[in-house]
């Protein structure tokens, strides 16, 4: 029985997951990732 | 999986080559190093599943706690979808290997603790209350402050990438630092910051097993969350399994590997399956229902 809940969240997760991803892409939040991480970090090399 | 370290090649066990490789993978834009100019090609639109600075000069994909803090603090103020749902998409196929087989700085880590200098092993009392330390900087430093804290400049910056991240002084500092005289010079007190926080990680690697690992990683927190339900699973056969104690022995993350293989310290790294005398250690993907997935001891 336990092992029947842990794979329906495994792969409830799993859904979830691909979802999550696929509306980010809709959104074209991939594109803000891309923006932010083509230019360099000032704040994380620590300049500020 | 089963026995996976004692497969060795020229001395290298295979989570060793593994990590070198995943290492190179994700860092593999060799000549930014000598130009000191970072990639911006389009496969820094796709997370990385490790903290590997989007500001390494190698870097081909982004840093997804950097992603993560940059969504939250954003013009656009959104939820962050895609960020989100590719760490949970790591975290539930892989849980912690991540951490164990893939991330650079995890090597860092473990080549350090292989220096010869003497090992400490951190008292219980001590250990175990400072593991939640990890899921504070994860929920304040990641999360509330990048997603609410508003400077007085009117931006939310990355606080953890900003404050704490030693990858990205070690990673994405120094390097671009030493190639480009105009960024040496803007260097001032934020970076001698982060260059003690990089040394208070590397100097405690050298006597402690991975302490940013066990302590500090908000992205080892994320992870550790799914461990016990993602797709890779350690399992223990008890019908096998002497009571010998070598396992929980040679856990470099100091896991009760026959109480609960599957908790949220462990880093998949293979070492207790490695050693284990009777073979009763293996490690897989479970995908369907007739496979065991974890296994917990009673206490």
């Amino acid at each position: 029985m336990r092992n029947r809940s842990v794979l329906l969240l495994r792969w409830g997760l799993l859904g979830l997951a691909l979802a999550m991803i696929a509306a980010g892409l809709l959104r074209q939040e991939h594109l803000e990732v891309l923006g932010k991480a083509v230019r360099v970090c000032l704040e994380c090399i620590g300049i500020g | 999986m089963s026995g996976m370290h004692r497969h060795r090649v020229r001395g290298l066990s295979l989570q060793r080559i593994v990590q070198l490789l995943s290492a190179v993978l994700f860092n593999g834009y060799a000549i930014g190093f000598q130009k000191g100019r970072i990639f911006t090609g389009g496969s820094k639109a796709v997370c990385v599943p490790v903290l590997n600075c989007y500001s390494c000069p190698g870097a081909l994909g982004a840093c997804p706690i950097g992603a993560l803090q940059a969504a939250l603090g954003g013009m656009k103020r959104h939820f962050p979808f895609y960020v989100l749902g590719m760490l949970m998409l790591f975290g539930v196929v892989l849980g912690r290997v991540v951490c164990g087989l893939l991330c650079p700085f995890g090597l860092v880590q473990d080549l350090l603790h292989k220096l010869p200098f003497p090992k400490v092993e951190v008292p219980r009392r001590i250990d175990r209350p400072a593991r939640y330390v990890k899921y504070v900087v994860l929920l304040v430093l990641v999360v509330l402050l990048p997603a609410f804290a508003l400077t007085d400049t009117g931006v939310r910056p990355p606080y953890f990438c900003q404050y704490v991240c030693p990858a990205g002084t070690l990673e994405g500092g120094i390097p671009l630092l030493l190639a480009d005289p105009m960024l040496r010079g803007l260097a001032g007190a934020l970076f001698q910051w982060k260059v003690l926080v990089l040394i208070g990680v590397v100097l405690p690697s050298l006597c402690i097993h991975r302490p940013f690992c066990r302590y500090l990683c908000p992205l080892g927190a994320f992870y550790s969350l799914f461990n016990r339900f993602s797709f890779f699973q350690m399992r223990l056969d008890e019908r096998r399994c002497v009571g010998c104690g070598r396992c929980e022995r040679s856990c470099p993350m100091a896991v009760e590997v026959t109480k609960d293989i599957n908790s949220p310290e462990c880093i998949r790294c293979g070492k207790c399956r490695s050693v284990c005398p009777t073979g009763a250690i293996s490690s897989g993907f479970a995908v369907s229902a007739g496979e065991k997935s974890a296994n917990r001891r009673p206490e």
